[in-house]
């Protein structure tokens, strides 16, 4: 898949760490155009969630107060070395992504 | 070769189906999904009204609990790191505000099964103003706040 999310999941004792980069514009919908001076319209992402074996480990509900290319970090516990983690983002187009790490 | 024709035809069709049926299941995934953003909440000016949508009360008590890690001075507005960690027990969720912001409820993470109650991100403040983070734990909120000074505002 031609995601552009970069995921890294890494797992200490019980404890495993998600560090994620998205790329997106983040635009809160209050940001000009410098040249033309035109409102350039809201576009961030809404909404991540992070799975791990169907579970939901966590839901992110965002506003354009989130930087440009966003950073996210959380933790869980419970899964192993291998274990699959899941992060998908919805923008509020509706765009989404999808990307899949192991834990390791 | 009519009958391998026919064959081919029949596997392309199954598996169109089955193509179908994940962009139906991945289209409908992100509605529901996003049935639950709450625009009131995220849309209100002030601190108390977007408590209000988003927990359904303005109330909080603040607690030494929350561990709240911003910069004390953001030179960058459009980006400031931020954590939230919390001793609290039973924390549910962690709730990102900043006050002097237009629209000032900037993120809102639901802990599942297993989440360690531990959020890094990075927010934009559009001034200086304070920073705080809300921790939802049974039926009460509890808040941790700082003040993070912005050379450059980012919003």
């Amino acid at each position: 898949m031609a995601s552009q999310m970069k995921i890294k999941a890494k797992i200490k004792g019980d404890v495993t760490e998600v560090k994620a980069l998205m790329t997106h514009p983040m635009e809160n919908g209050m940001g000009k155009n410098k040249e033309t001076g035109e409102v350039i319209p809201a576009h961030f992402i809404q909404n991540v969630t992070a799975k791990v074996g169907g579970n939901t480990v966590l839901t992110a509900l965002w506003s354009g107060g989130v930087s440009k290319n966003p950073y996210l970090a959380f933790k869980f516990s419970g899964a192993a070395k291998g274990d699959k983690v899941e992060l998908t983002w919805t923008d509020n187009k509706g765009a989404t992504e999808t990307e899949t790490v192991e834990i390791e | 070769m009519i009958d391998a024709k026919r064959r081919i035809l029949l596997k392309g069709s199954l598996a169109a189906g089955a193509v179908g049926m994940a962009i139906g299941a991945g289209l409908l995934t992100p509605r529901l999904v996003l049935a639950a953003w709450p625009e009131a909440a995220f849309n209100a000016q002030s601190v108390d009204d977007a408590l209000k949508g988003l927990l359904g009360n303005a109330a909080h008590e603040p607690s030494d609990k929350i561990d709240l890690k911003a910069p004390d001075i953001a030179e960058n507005g459009a980006v400031v790191p931020v954590t939230v960690e919390t001793t609290l027990e039973g924390a549910s969720s962690i709730t990102l505000v900043a006050a002097g912001n237009m629209m000032p409820l900037v993120a809102s993470f639901e802990l599942g099964k297993g989440a360690l109650p531990f959020i890094s991100t990075r927010i934009k403040m559009g001034k200086t103003a304070n920073l705080i983070a809300l921790v939802k734990a049974g039926d009460k909120v509890y808040s941790a706040s700082r003040e993070v000074k912005v050379t450059v505002g980012g919003c």
